[in-house]
């Protein structure tokens, strides 16, 4: 019978296509991106040939490496933050709220769906100092701490940028995480329950074990979200105040189409591409020897 | 990658819990006022932004720079949505949108179902490394790709069309629409497409006639996935669009000063506005939709 399911003719006009579409835009760009990074020049200017001049000068630039940091620094200050506010979050779904929760869930979810460019205009306007001063800065000189330029220095730009960024995505977390936290059997938070555990400690010694994979997951997909940042950075400081918020991603733009540098451009997209899988592979590797330990 | 445990099966299971279960979670004495403290704060958190935005978008200039923040409009100026418009050029904007959003998100569903049923219903061999190989594409950055892909579009003659934009987009969806409906095709029994061979229809008869009405959910979830995806990117818009009249919503309001010369702040909140309400008015609708696609898709790490 399965030589209908097996029909080679079928499944070959089935996936072909998608094959087809997908090579050619990801798969082909890919391999070729790789070969950029020996090169030099732009599709306009045409390409020579470098050697690893590209690999050398990432060794050697301050700018690439400062961008890398940030990336990193901010990749877990987002991610950390996300995932802690939407297990926050997720706990006050289930413990607390009635029947009001999924109207809560749903609307803490909606930022989540904005547009990025949006939102990093909204906040950008939110916590201005001038011309006008934004709800942010007016709020706080009534608290009588005094107006704050939030854009002018690297560190508030940064803590500015954190915090959209977890304002936007907490939703999301909150309810992967939610999920994770129903998933877990009744029969186990009774006995928890007989045995006296409530509060911090039911959440601390059954909740946090069994939602450990869930947990783990939104880990995994946040780092690899916020590895690639861009839309949030371009529409909210745009890498400024100088370059002080700058992650990879915007560098390798800027390098690329700012200076025409495609070469270039690509060793850092490939930078970039080895951070992702790297970090993904960290976290894989210390979640199992915590699933074996535990 | 959990493969073996179909994730959107889990993320629906919380909504058919029985209610009763739930009170296993909640404590003895519920409703303590810090816990209503901190819903109302999570709440002014998350409305506040969005109602000083719409207001700020009905203000005057003048009532923008020169009276507090907090007060209303003195004036209500829903003029400033039709500047935003026609002098502002969201509708151009939008229009664009629309262009490359739709045939895009076609193929995207078109080519990425008929995949997704070849490698999870069809048995072949090798159907693993491919589900493999197209995992991959979700990982990679985009910043990988952006490059030869503009070349290539250069020498093809496509720049100054919205072309480069919907073949894009078409290929970096692909991945996890494939993913995902491979997911979907698991809850689907195989021995119905035998079952219907014996009754004389073809393989390719039976996906369109059978399969499809089966996982037409799916689709629109995978469908409202992929809207967000490409109704909000920014990166491959800015790379593609180098003419003013091809940029979709998200570059034009990021650069948007229009025709105005200098900022005029109602208006660019309008504009601001009118970029929200679009995705706002398809979550008003089919927001559980919403949040179980995109949090399903996530667990493709």
């Amino acid at each position: 019978m399965h030589r209908v399911l097996g029909d080679r003719r079928a499944i070959v006009t089935l996936i072909g296509p998608a094959l087809l579409v997908y090579s050619l835009v990801m798969l082909v760009p890919m391999v070729w991106s790789l070969g950029y990074s020996f090169t030099k020049g732009n599709t306009i200017d045409g390409f020579t040939g470098n050697g690893l001049h590209n690999f050398q000068r990432l060794f050697s630039d301050t700018a690439a490496h400062k961008a890398l940091w940030f990336s990193l620094k901010y990749g877990v200050a987002v991610t950390v933050g996300q995932v802690l506010a939407g297990y926050l979050l997720a706990l006050l779904y289930i413990f607390f709220l009635k029947r009001a929760s999924a109207v809560i869930r749903t609307l803490v979810f909606f930022p989540v769906i904005m547009p990025t460019v949006a939102v990093g205009l909204l906040f950008q306007k939110f916590f201005q100092v001038a011309p006008q001063t934004g709800p942010m800065n007016s709020l706080l000189s009534t608290v009588g701490v005094g107006s704050v330029d939030w854009f002018g220095s690297p560190g508030k730009a940064f803590w500015v940028l954190v915090i959209m960024d977890i304002w936007r995505s907490m939703g999301f977390y909150a309810v992967l995480l939610f999920a994770g936290l129903v998933d877990i059997p009744d029969e186990v938070l009774e006995s928890a329950r007989l045995d006296g555990a409530s509060g911090l400690r039911l959440v601390r010694h059954i909740v946090l074990p069994l939602s450990f994979p869930v947990l783990m997951s939104a880990l995994i997909f946040s780092i690899n979200g916020t590895l690639k940042v861009f839309d949030s950075i371009v529409a909210l400081t745009n890498g400024g105040p100088g370059n002080a918020t700058t992650p990879l991603t915007l560098y390798m733009f800027q390098t690329s189409f700012t200076y025409s540098d495609y070469g270039y451009g690509s060793t850092i997209a490939l930078l970039l591409t080895v951070v992702c899988l790297l970090v993904t592979l960290a976290i894989f590797r210390v979640s199992r020897r915590d699933l074996t330990e535990g | 990658m959990a493969l073996d445990s179909p994730p959107m099966m889990k993320a629906s299971g919380s909504a058919r819990r029985p209610g009763t279960t739930r009170a296993l979670w909640r404590r003895r004495h519920p409703g303590r006022i810090w816990v209503k403290v901190v819903i109302g704060l999570l709440l002014v958190v998350e409305v506040y932004p969005l109602l000083w935005m719409f207001l700020t978008s009905l203000k005057s200039n003048s009532d923008y720079l020169n009276k507090s923040t907090w007060s209303l409009p003195t004036s209500w100026e829903w003029g400033n949505y039709s500047e935003a418009w026609t002098t502002g050029h969201i509708g151009l904007y939008v229009r664009n949108s629309l262009l490359a959003t739709a045939p895009a998100l076609l193929l995207i569903i078109v080519l990425g179902t008929a995949a997704g049923f070849a490698l999870q219903i069809m048995v072949w061999k090798g159907r693993g490394l491919m589900l493999i190989i197209f995992l991959a594409g979700i990982m990679v950055p985009s910043q990988m790709i952006l490059l030869p892909l503009f070349t290539v579009y250069f020498r093809a003659g496509l720049s100054g069309t919205l072309w480069p934009l919907i073949l894009t987009y078409t290929g970096t969806g692909l991945p996890l629409t494939v993913f995902m409906m491979a997911t979907y095709y698991r809850a689907v029994p195989r021995e119905l497409f035998e079952a219907a061979t014996i009754d004389g229809a073809g393989i390719l008869r039976s996906f369109w006639s059978i399969s499809i009405p089966m996982v037409r959910n799916a689709i629109l979830t995978v469908g409202l996935v992929q809207f967000f995806f490409i109704w909000n990117d920014l990166l491959i818009a800015l790379t593609f669009t180098n003419n003013q009249d091809l940029r979709t919503i998200q570059v034009g309001l990021l650069n948007f000063t229009g025709d105005f010369g200098a900022t005029q702040y109602g208006p660019l909140f309008a504009a601001i506005c009118i970029n929200v309400i679009g995705t706002l008015v398809i979550y008003l609708f089919l927001n559980q939709k919403v949040m179980k696609g995109l949090t399903g898709g996530a667990v493709k790490g």
